[in-house]
Protein backbone atom coordinates (compact mmCIF):
# COMPACT_ATOMS: atom_id res chain seq x y z
CA UNK A 1 0.00 0.00 0.00
CA UNK A 2 2.87 2.35 0.84
CA UNK A 3 6.33 1.81 -0.55
CA UNK A 4 9.47 3.88 -0.13
CA UNK A 5 12.33 3.06 -2.42
CA UNK A 6 15.82 4.25 -1.48
CA UNK A 7 14.46 7.55 -0.22
CA UNK A 8 16.76 10.33 0.85
CA UNK A 9 15.47 13.62 2.18
CA UNK A 10 17.78 16.57 2.57
CA UNK A 11 16.34 19.89 3.75
CA UNK A 12 17.49 23.25 2.40
CA UNK A 13 20.60 24.04 4.39
CA UNK A 14 21.97 20.57 3.90
CA UNK A 15 20.51 18.74 6.91
CA UNK A 16 19.86 15.13 5.90
CA UNK A 17 16.73 13.79 7.64
CA UNK A 18 16.57 10.43 5.84
CA UNK A 19 19.16 8.48 3.94
CA UNK A 20 18.49 5.57 1.60
CA UNK A 21 15.31 4.38 3.33
CA UNK A 22 13.37 1.55 1.70
CA UNK A 23 10.21 0.40 3.40
CA UNK A 24 6.98 -1.33 2.46
CA UNK A 25 3.72 -1.07 4.41
CA UNK A 26 1.05 -3.51 3.34
CA UNK A 27 -2.65 -2.86 3.25
CA UNK A 28 -4.23 -3.26 6.69
CA UNK A 29 -0.87 -3.39 8.41
CA UNK A 30 -0.13 -1.63 11.72
CA UNK A 31 3.41 -0.25 11.65
CA UNK A 32 5.09 1.46 14.56
CA UNK A 33 7.95 3.83 13.71
CA UNK A 34 10.42 3.95 16.56
CA UNK A 35 13.46 6.09 17.16
CA UNK A 36 14.86 8.96 19.11
CA UNK A 37 14.00 12.58 18.42
CA UNK A 38 15.55 13.62 15.11
CA UNK A 39 15.72 10.04 13.85
CA UNK A 40 13.54 10.96 10.87
CA UNK A 41 10.15 9.53 11.95
CA UNK A 42 8.18 12.72 11.25
CA UNK A 43 9.92 13.24 7.92
CA UNK A 44 9.06 9.69 6.90
CA UNK A 45 5.37 10.30 7.67
CA UNK A 46 5.41 13.60 5.78
CA UNK A 47 6.88 11.88 2.73
CA UNK A 48 4.11 9.27 2.85
CA UNK A 49 1.45 12.02 2.98
CA UNK A 50 3.09 13.99 0.15
CA UNK A 51 3.70 16.89 2.54
CA UNK A 52 7.39 16.64 1.75
CA UNK A 53 9.02 15.48 -1.47
CA UNK A 54 12.04 13.17 -1.40
CA UNK A 55 15.37 14.59 -2.53
CA UNK A 56 16.00 11.25 -4.22
CA UNK A 57 14.25 7.90 -4.38
CA UNK A 58 10.52 7.29 -4.80
CA UNK A 59 7.41 7.06 -2.63
CA UNK A 60 4.47 4.96 -3.81
CA UNK A 61 0.99 5.08 -2.27
CA UNK A 62 -1.75 2.76 -3.54
CA UNK A 63 0.28 2.14 -6.69
CA UNK A 64 0.85 5.84 -7.42
CA UNK A 65 4.34 7.29 -7.57
CA UNK A 66 3.97 10.53 -5.64
CA UNK A 67 6.84 12.09 -7.59
CA UNK A 68 4.79 11.80 -10.78
CA UNK A 69 1.63 13.32 -9.35
CA UNK A 70 0.39 16.64 -10.68
CA UNK A 71 0.15 19.23 -7.87
CA UNK A 72 -3.61 19.37 -8.42
CA UNK A 73 -3.90 15.64 -7.66
CA UNK A 74 -2.17 15.82 -4.28
CA UNK A 75 -5.22 17.07 -2.29
CA UNK A 76 -7.24 14.11 -3.56
CA UNK A 77 -4.44 11.74 -2.51
CA UNK A 78 -4.35 13.29 0.96
CA UNK A 79 -8.06 12.60 1.43
CA UNK A 80 -7.13 8.92 1.67
CA UNK A 81 -5.17 9.69 4.81
CA UNK A 82 -6.10 10.51 8.35
CA UNK A 83 -3.29 12.66 9.68
CA UNK A 84 -2.52 13.03 13.37
CA UNK A 85 -0.01 15.78 13.96
CA UNK A 86 2.35 16.04 16.86
CA UNK A 87 1.37 19.70 17.34
CA UNK A 88 -2.34 18.92 16.68
CA UNK A 89 -2.80 21.72 14.12
CA UNK A 90 -6.26 22.58 15.43
CA UNK A 91 -7.95 25.84 14.42
CA UNK A 92 -8.13 27.86 17.59
CA UNK A 93 -11.02 30.08 16.50
CA UNK A 94 -13.23 27.08 15.67
CA UNK A 95 -15.12 24.80 18.00
CA UNK A 96 -14.20 21.17 18.47
CA UNK A 97 -17.15 20.22 16.26
CA UNK A 98 -16.02 22.55 13.47
CA UNK A 99 -12.45 21.29 13.69
CA UNK A 100 -13.52 17.69 13.40
CA UNK A 101 -15.95 18.53 10.58
CA UNK A 102 -13.25 20.16 8.44
CA UNK A 103 -12.22 17.06 6.41
CA UNK A 104 -15.89 16.34 5.69
CA UNK A 105 -16.56 19.89 4.54
CA UNK A 106 -13.52 19.69 2.30
CA UNK A 107 -14.76 16.43 0.80
CA UNK A 108 -18.25 17.88 0.20
CA UNK A 109 -20.42 15.95 2.65
CA UNK A 110 -23.87 17.36 3.35
CA UNK A 111 -24.78 18.94 6.67
CA UNK A 112 -26.70 16.01 8.17
CA UNK A 113 -23.98 13.53 7.26
CA UNK A 114 -21.34 15.83 8.71
CA UNK A 115 -23.22 16.16 12.02
CA UNK A 116 -23.71 12.38 12.29
CA UNK A 117 -20.10 11.51 11.51
CA UNK A 118 -18.67 14.22 13.77
CA UNK A 119 -20.76 12.95 16.69
CA UNK A 120 -19.58 9.40 16.02
CA UNK A 121 -15.91 10.46 15.85
CA UNK A 122 -16.17 12.49 19.05
CA UNK A 123 -17.85 9.54 20.75
CA UNK A 124 -14.92 7.35 19.81
CA UNK A 125 -12.39 9.70 21.40
CA UNK A 126 -14.63 10.43 24.39
CA UNK A 127 -15.13 14.12 23.70
CA UNK A 128 -18.79 14.30 22.76
CA UNK A 129 -19.46 16.61 25.69
CA UNK A 130 -16.80 19.05 24.46
CA UNK A 131 -18.09 19.55 20.93
CA UNK A 132 -18.87 23.24 21.46
CA UNK A 133 -15.65 24.00 23.30
CA UNK A 134 -12.72 25.72 21.61
CA UNK A 135 -9.26 24.11 21.56
CA UNK A 136 -7.84 26.65 24.01
CA UNK A 137 -10.35 25.43 26.60
CA UNK A 138 -9.02 21.87 26.34
CA UNK A 139 -6.04 20.15 27.89
CA UNK A 140 -3.15 18.98 25.71
CA UNK A 141 -4.47 15.43 25.84
CA UNK A 142 -7.95 16.52 24.83
CA UNK A 143 -6.55 18.51 21.95
CA UNK A 144 -4.68 15.42 20.81
CA UNK A 145 -7.93 13.43 20.89
CA UNK A 146 -9.70 16.11 18.84
CA UNK A 147 -6.88 15.80 16.33
CA UNK A 148 -7.42 12.03 16.23
CA UNK A 149 -11.18 12.50 15.81
CA UNK A 150 -10.50 14.80 12.85
CA UNK A 151 -8.15 12.19 11.39
CA UNK A 152 -10.69 9.37 11.48
CA UNK A 153 -13.95 11.24 10.86
CA UNK A 154 -13.89 10.64 7.10
CA UNK A 155 -12.97 6.97 7.57
CA UNK A 156 -9.66 7.05 5.74
CA UNK A 157 -7.93 3.99 4.37
CA UNK A 158 -4.62 5.00 5.94
CA UNK A 159 -3.92 6.73 9.26
CA UNK A 160 -0.54 8.39 9.67
CA UNK A 161 0.00 9.47 13.26
CA UNK A 162 2.97 11.39 14.57
CA UNK A 163 3.41 10.79 18.29
CA UNK A 164 -0.34 10.47 18.93
CA UNK A 165 0.07 9.47 22.58
CA UNK A 166 2.81 11.95 23.46
CA UNK A 167 0.57 14.36 25.35
CA UNK A 168 -1.75 11.81 26.92
CA UNK A 169 -1.70 10.29 30.35
CA UNK A 170 -1.43 6.55 30.49
CA UNK A 171 -5.16 5.86 30.66
CA UNK A 172 -6.03 8.06 27.66
CA UNK A 173 -2.99 6.77 25.78
CA UNK A 174 -4.30 3.24 26.13
CA UNK A 175 -7.76 4.38 24.98
CA UNK A 176 -6.21 5.84 21.86
CA UNK A 177 -4.25 2.66 21.28
CA UNK A 178 -7.49 0.72 21.66
CA UNK A 179 -9.07 3.04 19.10
CA UNK A 180 -6.20 2.44 16.66
CA UNK A 181 -6.55 -1.26 17.27
CA UNK A 182 -10.24 -1.04 16.42
CA UNK A 183 -9.39 0.79 13.20
CA UNK A 184 -6.77 -1.81 12.42
CA UNK A 185 -9.32 -4.57 12.90
CA UNK A 186 -11.60 -3.05 10.26
CA UNK A 187 -8.77 -2.97 7.75
CA UNK A 188 -7.33 0.52 8.15
CA UNK A 189 -3.60 0.79 7.50
CA UNK A 190 -1.81 2.55 10.34
CA UNK A 191 1.67 4.02 10.48
CA UNK A 192 2.33 5.49 13.90
CA UNK A 193 5.50 7.11 15.15
CA UNK A 194 6.25 6.96 18.86
CA UNK A 195 9.06 6.96 21.32
CA UNK A 196 6.91 5.02 23.81
CA UNK A 197 6.37 1.60 22.21
CA UNK A 198 5.31 -0.01 25.47
CA UNK A 199 1.88 1.66 25.19
CA UNK A 200 1.29 -0.31 21.96
CA UNK A 201 2.42 -3.69 23.30
CA UNK A 202 -1.11 -5.08 23.36
CA UNK A 203 -1.53 -4.47 19.60
CA UNK A 204 1.71 -6.21 18.67
CA UNK A 205 2.38 -3.99 15.67
CA UNK A 206 5.26 -4.39 13.27
CA UNK A 207 8.09 -2.22 14.56
CA UNK A 208 10.39 -0.22 12.30
CA UNK A 209 13.31 1.48 13.97
CA UNK A 210 14.91 4.60 12.57
CA UNK A 211 18.30 5.82 13.67
CA UNK A 212 19.90 8.99 12.36
CA UNK A 213 17.78 8.92 9.23
CA UNK A 214 18.35 5.30 8.30
CA UNK A 215 16.52 2.09 9.05
CA UNK A 216 18.17 0.23 11.88
CA UNK A 217 19.11 -3.36 11.15
CA UNK B 1 -23.32 18.71 -9.51
CA UNK B 2 -25.21 18.73 -6.19
CA UNK B 3 -21.91 18.52 -4.32
CA UNK B 4 -20.54 21.39 -6.39
CA UNK B 5 -23.61 23.52 -5.69
CA UNK B 6 -23.49 22.60 -2.00
CA UNK B 7 -19.83 23.61 -1.82
CA UNK B 8 -20.63 26.96 -3.43
CA UNK B 9 -23.60 27.54 -1.13
CA UNK B 10 -21.39 26.69 1.83
CA UNK B 11 -18.63 29.03 0.68
CA UNK B 12 -21.19 31.80 0.10
CA UNK B 13 -22.78 31.45 3.54
CA UNK B 14 -19.34 31.08 5.13
CA UNK B 15 -18.29 34.34 3.47
CA UNK B 16 -21.39 36.20 4.68
CA UNK B 17 -20.76 34.83 8.16
CA UNK B 18 -17.18 36.06 8.13
CA UNK B 19 -18.28 39.49 6.91
CA UNK B 20 -20.83 39.62 9.70
CA UNK B 21 -18.24 38.66 12.29
CA UNK B 22 -16.01 41.62 11.39
CA UNK B 23 -18.61 44.31 10.60
CA UNK B 24 -16.37 47.34 11.05
CA UNK B 25 -13.67 46.17 8.66
CA UNK B 26 -16.27 45.01 6.14
CA UNK B 27 -18.19 48.30 6.29
CA UNK B 28 -15.03 50.36 5.92
CA UNK B 29 -13.99 48.43 2.83
CA UNK B 30 -17.46 48.79 1.33
CA UNK B 31 -17.45 52.49 2.16
CA UNK B 32 -14.13 53.02 0.39
CA UNK B 33 -15.35 51.20 -2.71
CA UNK B 34 -18.76 52.92 -2.61
CA UNK B 35 -17.30 56.41 -2.42
CA UNK B 36 -14.76 55.65 -5.14
CA UNK B 37 -17.48 54.34 -7.47
CA UNK B 38 -19.88 57.19 -6.59
CA UNK B 39 -17.56 59.69 -8.27
CA UNK B 40 -17.83 58.38 -11.86
CA UNK B 41 -21.46 57.39 -11.27
CA UNK B 42 -22.30 60.92 -10.12
CA UNK B 43 -20.50 62.48 -13.07
CA UNK B 44 -22.35 60.10 -15.37
CA UNK B 45 -25.69 61.32 -13.97
CA UNK B 46 -24.55 64.95 -14.29
CA UNK B 47 -23.71 64.43 -17.96
CA UNK B 48 -27.01 62.68 -18.56
CA UNK B 49 -28.81 65.73 -17.21
CA UNK B 50 -26.68 68.15 -19.22
CA UNK B 51 -27.29 66.11 -22.36
CA UNK B 52 -31.06 66.48 -21.94
CA UNK B 53 -30.66 70.25 -22.05
CA UNK B 54 -28.30 70.42 -24.97
CA UNK B 55 -29.73 68.28 -27.78
CA UNK B 56 -32.58 70.52 -28.84
CA UNK B 57 -30.18 73.26 -29.70
CA UNK B 58 -27.14 71.31 -30.57
CA UNK B 59 -28.95 68.93 -32.89
CA UNK B 60 -31.00 71.64 -34.60
CA UNK B 61 -28.56 74.41 -35.42
CA UNK B 62 -29.93 77.59 -36.98
CA UNK B 63 -28.75 79.48 -40.03
CA UNK B 64 -29.61 83.15 -40.36
CA UNK B 65 -29.59 84.57 -43.89
CA UNK B 66 -29.57 88.37 -44.03
CA UNK B 67 -31.11 89.71 -47.24
CA UNK B 68 -29.95 92.59 -49.39
CA UNK B 69 -31.90 95.79 -48.64
CA UNK B 70 -33.19 96.23 -52.19
CA UNK B 71 -34.37 92.63 -52.69
CA UNK B 72 -37.69 92.48 -54.54
CA UNK B 73 -40.62 90.55 -53.08
CA UNK B 74 -40.72 87.85 -55.85
CA UNK B 75 -37.01 87.24 -55.40
CA UNK B 76 -37.50 86.90 -51.61
CA UNK B 77 -40.29 84.38 -52.18
CA UNK B 78 -38.07 82.52 -54.61
CA UNK B 79 -35.37 82.28 -51.99
CA UNK B 80 -37.87 81.10 -49.40
CA UNK B 81 -39.11 78.23 -51.57
CA UNK B 82 -35.55 77.32 -52.51
CA UNK B 83 -34.64 77.09 -48.82
CA UNK B 84 -37.77 75.17 -47.86
CA UNK B 85 -36.93 72.52 -50.44
CA UNK B 86 -33.38 72.06 -49.22
CA UNK B 87 -32.54 68.66 -47.73
CA UNK B 88 -30.83 70.08 -44.61
CA UNK B 89 -33.71 72.41 -43.72
CA UNK B 90 -36.59 71.57 -41.43
CA UNK B 91 -38.17 75.00 -41.10
CA UNK B 92 -37.82 78.44 -42.67
CA UNK B 93 -39.05 81.57 -40.94
CA UNK B 94 -39.03 85.00 -42.56
CA UNK B 95 -38.21 87.82 -40.13
CA UNK B 96 -39.02 91.24 -41.61
CA UNK B 97 -36.68 94.02 -40.59
CA UNK B 98 -39.43 95.82 -38.59
CA UNK B 99 -40.10 92.71 -36.54
CA UNK B 100 -36.36 92.18 -36.08
CA UNK B 101 -36.00 95.73 -34.80
CA UNK B 102 -38.85 95.28 -32.31
CA UNK B 103 -37.30 92.03 -31.08
CA UNK B 104 -33.94 93.76 -30.69
CA UNK B 105 -35.49 96.66 -28.81
CA UNK B 106 -37.32 94.25 -26.55
CA UNK B 107 -34.27 92.09 -25.94
CA UNK B 108 -31.92 94.98 -25.23
CA UNK B 109 -34.39 97.30 -23.51
CA UNK B 110 -33.42 100.07 -25.89
CA UNK B 111 -36.81 101.41 -26.91
CA UNK B 112 -35.89 103.94 -29.58
CA UNK B 113 -33.04 102.67 -31.68
CA UNK B 114 -34.71 103.88 -34.86
CA UNK B 115 -35.27 107.35 -33.45
CA UNK B 116 -31.70 107.58 -32.27
CA UNK B 117 -30.08 106.72 -35.55
CA UNK B 118 -32.83 107.96 -37.87
CA UNK B 119 -33.48 104.66 -39.66
CA UNK B 120 -33.95 100.90 -39.13
CA UNK B 121 -30.43 99.48 -39.52
CA UNK B 122 -31.53 95.84 -39.65
CA UNK B 123 -32.09 93.88 -42.88
CA UNK B 124 -34.87 91.36 -43.60
CA UNK B 125 -33.76 87.85 -42.79
CA UNK B 126 -34.60 84.18 -43.03
CA UNK B 127 -34.06 82.05 -39.93
CA UNK B 128 -33.49 78.50 -41.13
CA UNK B 129 -33.73 75.58 -38.73
CA UNK B 130 -31.66 72.58 -39.74
CA UNK B 131 -32.79 69.01 -39.51
CA UNK B 132 -31.70 67.02 -36.43
CA UNK B 133 -28.19 65.69 -37.01
CA UNK B 134 -27.74 67.65 -40.29
CA UNK B 135 -25.26 70.17 -38.91
CA UNK B 136 -22.69 69.43 -41.61
CA UNK B 137 -25.25 69.88 -44.39
CA UNK B 138 -26.33 73.17 -42.87
CA UNK B 139 -22.74 74.32 -42.88
CA UNK B 140 -22.57 73.54 -46.60
CA UNK B 141 -25.82 75.44 -47.06
CA UNK B 142 -24.24 78.43 -45.31
CA UNK B 143 -21.38 78.49 -47.79
CA UNK B 144 -23.74 77.89 -50.73
CA UNK B 145 -26.40 80.43 -49.73
CA UNK B 146 -23.79 83.08 -49.09
CA UNK B 147 -23.22 83.13 -52.87
CA UNK B 148 -26.92 83.29 -53.85
CA UNK B 149 -28.18 86.50 -55.36
CA UNK B 150 -30.10 88.55 -52.82
CA UNK B 151 -28.26 87.15 -49.77
CA UNK B 152 -26.05 89.70 -48.05
CA UNK B 153 -24.64 87.48 -45.33
CA UNK B 154 -25.12 83.95 -44.01
CA UNK B 155 -24.48 83.22 -40.33
CA UNK B 156 -24.51 79.78 -38.75
CA UNK B 157 -25.53 79.68 -35.11
CA UNK B 158 -24.41 76.16 -34.32
CA UNK B 159 -20.86 76.83 -33.18
CA UNK B 160 -21.79 77.01 -29.50
CA UNK B 161 -23.90 73.89 -29.80
CA UNK B 162 -20.98 72.05 -31.33
CA UNK B 163 -18.89 73.17 -28.40
CA UNK B 164 -21.47 71.79 -25.99
CA UNK B 165 -21.47 68.52 -27.93
CA UNK B 166 -17.68 68.40 -27.81
CA UNK B 167 -17.70 69.18 -24.09
CA UNK B 168 -20.21 66.38 -23.48
CA UNK B 169 -18.11 63.97 -25.52
CA UNK B 170 -14.97 65.01 -23.64
CA UNK B 171 -16.88 64.62 -20.38
CA UNK B 172 -17.87 61.08 -21.32
CA UNK B 173 -14.28 60.20 -22.20
CA UNK B 174 -13.13 61.69 -18.90
CA UNK B 175 -15.71 59.65 -16.98
CA UNK B 176 -14.67 56.49 -18.80
CA UNK B 177 -11.03 57.14 -17.95
CA UNK B 178 -11.87 57.94 -14.35
CA UNK B 179 -14.04 54.85 -14.10
CA UNK B 180 -11.20 52.80 -15.60
CA UNK B 181 -8.74 54.10 -13.03
CA UNK B 182 -11.18 53.52 -10.18
CA UNK B 183 -11.96 50.02 -11.42
CA UNK B 184 -8.24 49.25 -11.26
CA UNK B 185 -8.31 50.79 -7.77
CA UNK B 186 -11.21 48.54 -6.83
CA UNK B 187 -9.21 45.53 -8.00
CA UNK B 188 -6.22 46.69 -5.94
CA UNK B 189 -8.35 47.27 -2.82
CA UNK B 190 -9.81 43.79 -3.18
CA UNK B 191 -6.37 42.29 -3.78
CA UNK B 192 -5.06 43.86 -0.60
CA UNK B 193 -8.11 42.99 1.52
CA UNK B 194 -7.84 39.37 0.45
CA UNK B 195 -4.09 39.39 1.09
CA UNK B 196 -4.74 40.47 4.69
CA UNK B 197 -7.45 37.85 5.07
CA UNK B 198 -5.15 35.14 3.78
CA UNK B 199 -2.50 36.20 6.28
CA UNK B 200 -5.09 36.11 9.07
CA UNK B 201 -6.30 32.67 8.00
CA UNK B 202 -2.88 31.30 7.15
CA UNK B 203 -3.10 28.53 9.74
CA UNK B 204 -6.53 27.44 8.59
CA UNK B 205 -5.41 27.36 4.97
CA UNK B 206 -2.31 25.33 5.78
CA UNK B 207 -4.27 22.80 7.83
CA UNK B 208 -6.96 22.57 5.16
CA UNK B 209 -4.35 21.89 2.49
CA UNK B 210 -2.73 19.24 4.66
CA UNK B 211 -5.97 17.33 5.00
CA UNK B 212 -6.94 17.45 1.36
CA UNK B 213 -8.41 20.83 0.46
CA UNK B 214 -7.98 21.77 -3.18
CA UNK B 215 -6.96 25.28 -4.19
CA UNK B 216 -10.48 25.76 -5.55
CA UNK B 217 -11.98 24.94 -2.15
CA UNK B 218 -9.70 27.44 -0.43
CA UNK B 219 -10.10 30.06 -3.12
CA UNK B 220 -13.91 30.00 -3.26
CA UNK B 221 -14.81 31.97 -0.09
CA UNK B 222 -12.27 34.65 -0.98
CA UNK B 223 -13.74 35.02 -4.46
CA UNK B 224 -17.21 35.42 -3.00
CA UNK B 225 -15.84 37.91 -0.52
CA UNK B 226 -14.29 40.02 -3.30
CA UNK B 227 -17.45 39.93 -5.39
CA UNK B 228 -19.88 40.59 -2.52
CA UNK B 229 -17.78 43.45 -1.22
CA UNK B 230 -17.60 45.04 -4.68
CA UNK B 231 -21.34 44.64 -5.34
CA UNK B 232 -22.11 46.15 -1.93
CA UNK B 233 -19.79 49.03 -2.83
CA UNK B 234 -21.63 49.52 -6.14
CA UNK B 235 -24.98 49.56 -4.32
CA UNK B 236 -23.64 52.09 -1.86
CA UNK B 237 -22.41 54.30 -4.70
CA UNK B 238 -25.90 54.14 -6.25
CA UNK B 239 -27.41 55.14 -2.90
CA UNK B 240 -24.98 58.05 -2.55
CA UNK B 241 -25.76 59.30 -6.07
CA UNK B 242 -29.51 58.96 -5.44
CA UNK B 243 -29.19 61.01 -2.26
CA UNK B 244 -27.10 63.64 -4.03
CA UNK B 245 -29.55 63.91 -6.95
CA UNK B 246 -32.47 64.09 -4.52
CA UNK B 247 -30.82 66.92 -2.60
CA UNK B 248 -29.95 68.74 -5.83
CA UNK B 249 -33.49 68.33 -7.12
CA UNK B 250 -34.87 69.92 -3.96
CA UNK B 251 -32.50 72.84 -4.29
CA UNK B 252 -33.18 73.37 -8.00
CA UNK B 253 -36.93 73.01 -7.56
CA UNK B 254 -37.55 74.95 -4.36
CA UNK B 255 -34.50 77.13 -3.90
CA UNK B 256 -33.56 78.19 -7.40
CA UNK B 257 -36.92 77.49 -9.13
CA UNK B 258 -35.06 75.99 -12.07
CA UNK B 259 -37.29 72.93 -12.18
CA UNK B 260 -41.00 73.16 -12.89
CA UNK B 261 -43.39 71.27 -10.61
CA UNK B 262 -43.41 67.63 -11.66
CA UNK B 263 -40.11 68.01 -13.49
CA UNK B 264 -37.23 65.92 -12.15
CA UNK B 265 -33.57 65.30 -12.80
CA UNK B 266 -32.39 62.15 -14.52
CA UNK B 267 -31.02 59.45 -12.25
CA UNK B 268 -29.02 56.24 -12.62
CA UNK B 269 -31.16 53.79 -14.55
CA UNK B 270 -31.71 50.16 -13.58
CA UNK B 271 -29.42 49.26 -16.47
CA UNK B 272 -26.72 51.55 -15.06
CA UNK B 273 -27.12 49.93 -11.65
CA UNK B 274 -27.06 46.36 -12.95
CA UNK B 275 -24.12 47.13 -15.24
CA UNK B 276 -22.13 48.77 -12.44
CA UNK B 277 -22.96 45.86 -10.10
CA UNK B 278 -21.84 43.27 -12.65
CA UNK B 279 -18.62 45.09 -13.49
CA UNK B 280 -17.86 45.60 -9.79
CA UNK B 281 -18.55 41.92 -9.05
CA UNK B 282 -16.32 40.84 -11.92
CA UNK B 283 -13.49 43.16 -10.87
CA UNK B 284 -13.84 42.10 -7.21
CA UNK B 285 -13.78 38.47 -8.28
CA UNK B 286 -10.71 38.96 -10.48
CA UNK B 287 -8.89 40.97 -7.79
CA UNK B 288 -9.60 38.24 -5.25
CA UNK B 289 -8.58 35.49 -7.67
CA UNK B 290 -5.24 37.14 -8.42
CA UNK B 291 -4.59 37.72 -4.73
CA UNK B 292 -5.40 34.12 -3.77
CA UNK B 293 -3.39 32.70 -6.67
CA UNK B 294 -0.42 34.88 -5.72
CA UNK B 295 -0.51 34.15 -1.99
CA UNK B 296 -1.62 30.50 -1.99
CA UNK B 297 1.57 29.44 -3.69
CA UNK B 298 3.47 30.65 -0.64
CA UNK B 299 1.32 28.56 1.69
CA UNK B 300 1.80 25.28 -0.12
CA UNK B 301 2.97 22.78 2.49
CA UNK B 302 4.92 20.73 -0.08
Amino acid sequence: MIRLQDVTKRYPGGQEALHGVSLEVNKGEFVLLLGHSGAGKSTLLKLMAAIERPTSGAVWVSGQNLGGLRPAAIPYLRRNFGLVFQDHKLLLDRSVRENVALPLRITGFDGADIARRVRAALDRVGLRDKENAHPVELSGGEQQRVCIARAIVHRPAIVLADEPTANLDDAYAREIVALFQALHQVGVTLVVSTHAPQVFESVRPRQVVLSKGSLAA
Amino acid sequence: MRTWLREHALAFSDTLGRMGRSPVGTLLSILVIGIALALPAGLHVLLKNLATLAPERSAEPELTLYLQADLAEPDRKGLESRLAGHVAVSKVRFVPRDVALKELEKATGMASIQEEIGRNPLPDAFVVAGRRGAADALEKLQAEAGRWPGIEHAQLDSAWARQVDSALRAGRVFILMLAGVLVVGLGAVTFNTIRLQILNRREEIEVSKLIGATNAFIRRPFLYFGAIQAVAGALLSWLLVELAVGALETQLGQGASLLSPGESLMRLSLLDLVGAGLIAALVGWIGAWLSVAFHLRRLDPT
